[in-house]
């Protein structure tokens, strides 16, 4: 058994010794264009906060509006793939398929095609965050109880009820899974569509730093997309504490973890 | 009035490529109201003629009459367990529309105390015990709404105590609602014990080796001689 405090304070350990490592690598290099240590990236980091939260809310837009989009349409395919078997075999390769497809050769496409606005950047965020969601969804319906199916159906449900009241909250776990995974991904497919071309975000900020050999702001970027997607995550894990909540009442999941 | 009726019916089921004659010419007819047991060893098929007649599959031969409507409880206790007692019993109104929601939850909540359910209303299954599930589970076939009931090892799953327990209760209940029950079991004490109308089932492929009728339950004399009958006939 391990109590709460080791949890806690054993990866802080472990962090406290990357960092000390860090800035002691960071004093033998003695270039700060090289490797700026964690001091002057904690300096950088406070002085440009501003400039950061600004550039912040380009990237959390596209990373919020491609998670969103993503999950309705991931919902749709899925809705839509698990009332017809057929159709399953007939899409599932492909969407497997595509995942091969690497989506940092994508993004300069669709700056061809969608400019350097927010539409490009979303698409890519829509790329990333829409797999794992289709896939954690369809395993969730795939596990489905078939005994518990067959006797709603003989009940009198329909396709429909048999979806909403049964399948889908019986899936609801494989999901968040699957969600968790597309908001950490967000913000680093965003990212990803401002390296090529963008009016603003961090992803911009990113490489103009780095361009600049200014690497202390580049570490605070770095640590800025870092936070948005430890919140996200969180956010996440919230939404799941609340929709699950029927679980943590029966003891089912144990939350510490 | 007859309200079940079934004629020689025959059901196969393949098993890895094999074919397995689980019922083998099966006959029974059920009157309105009555109470009846279906009685026969493990695997015999009497769970699959309960499902026969839920509607879950169509007989390979043979024909089964169903006047009235039927509701179905099969041996789990298909309890969802996001949802609370109250909303587990009304989900047979809300399949059917058959009730507005408002309604549906007053009725469930009319019946928590008939059920043995009260204060339980707002539990949820994985929270109650194997009598308690088995009363929700119970509470919701009521609220399928069907005059007769069909009943697939209802106390099967629960300990001697909560069994007696749960048996004694059902049968002021089944007095109290007046519907018509079949139920399957393997327990020749509990098919005496609650049924006036006995059918007993062969070991694999299921056959009928005999029916019992008493108009007004077996009394405790004649249930002793029976049984002697009863596991004649099952040999």
């Amino acid at each position: 058994m391990q109590n709460k405090g080791e949890k806690i304070l054993a990866p802080l350990a472990g962090l406290l010794l990357i960092v000390a490592a860090w800035q002691i690598a960071a004093f033998m290099v003695g270039a700060e264009y090289i490797l700026p240590g964690p001091i002057s990236v904690i300096r950088s980091f406070g002085h440009n906060l501003p400039q950061l939260l600004r550039h912040s809310v380009f990237t959390l837009q596209e990373a919020l509006y491609g998670l969103a989009i993503a999950v309705v349409f991931a919902a749709l395919l899925t809705a839509l793939l698990s009332l017809s078997s057929r159709l399953k075999n007939m899409l599932y390769p492909l969407i497997l398929a595509s995942q091969m497809i690497p989506i940092i050769v994508m993004a300069p496409l669709f700056i061809i095609w969608f400019g350097f606005g927010l539409l490009p950047k979303v698409l890519v965020v829509v790329l990333v965050c829409f797999f794992p969601i289709v896939i954690s969804m369809l395993a969730g319906l795939a596990a489905a109880d078939t005994e518990i199916m067959a006797f709603y159906r003989s009940m009198g449900m329909n396709r429909w009820q048999l979806f909403s009241l049964v399948r889908w909250p019986m899936a609801l776990p494989y999901f968040f899974g699957g969600l968790r995974v597309a908001a950490t991904y967000s913000v680093m497919g965003a990212v990803i569509g401002e390296w090529l071309g963008a009016l603003g975000g961090l992803g911009l900020l990113l490489t103009r730093s780095k361009n600049t050999y200014n690497l202390s702001l580049t570490f605070a970027v770095i640590i800025m997309i870092i936070l948005w997607s430890t919140l996200l995550f969180a956010a996440v894990k919230l939404l799941e504490y609340k929709a699950l909540s029927w679980r943590r009442k029966v003891g089912k999941e144990n939350w510490e973890n | 009035m007859m309200i079940i009726r079934v004629e020689r019916i025959k059901k196969n089921f393949s098993l890895n490529g094999q074919r397995i004659l689980v019922l083998d010419d099966v006959s029974i007819n059920i009157e309105e109201g009555e109470f009846v047991a279906l009685l026969g060893p493990s695997g015999c098929g009497k769970s699959t003629l309960l499902s026969l007649l839920a509607g879950y599959f169509l007989p390979d031969e043979g024909e089964i009459t169903i006047n009235g409507s039927l509701s179905y409880m099969p041996q789990r206790d298909m309890l969802l367990p996001w949802l609370n007692v109250i909303e587990n019993a009304c989900l047979p109104a809300a399949i059917r529309h058959s009730m507005a929601e408002t309604s549906a939850r007053a009725e469930v909540k009319r019946l928590l105390p008939l059920f043995g359910l009260n204060n339980f209303g707002d539990s949820l299954p994985d929270q109650l015990s194997g009598g308690m599930r088995q009363r929700a589970a119970l509470l919701r076939t009521y609220m399928a709404g069907g005059d007769f009931w069909l009943l697939d090892e209802p106390f099967g799953s629960l300990d001697a105590l909560t069994r007696e327990d749960l048996q004694e209760w059902f049968m002021d209940l089944q007095q109290e609602i007046k519907c018509g029950v079949l139920f399957v079991t393997h327990d020749i004490n509990e098919a005496l014990k609650l049924s006036s109308h006995i059918y007993a089932l062969s070991p694999r492929p299921g056959r009928i080796s005999g029916e019992w009728v008493a108009k007004a339950g077996f009394s405790l004399a004649k249930r002793e001689l029976l049984k002697k009958e009863i596991l004649m006939a099952l040999q």
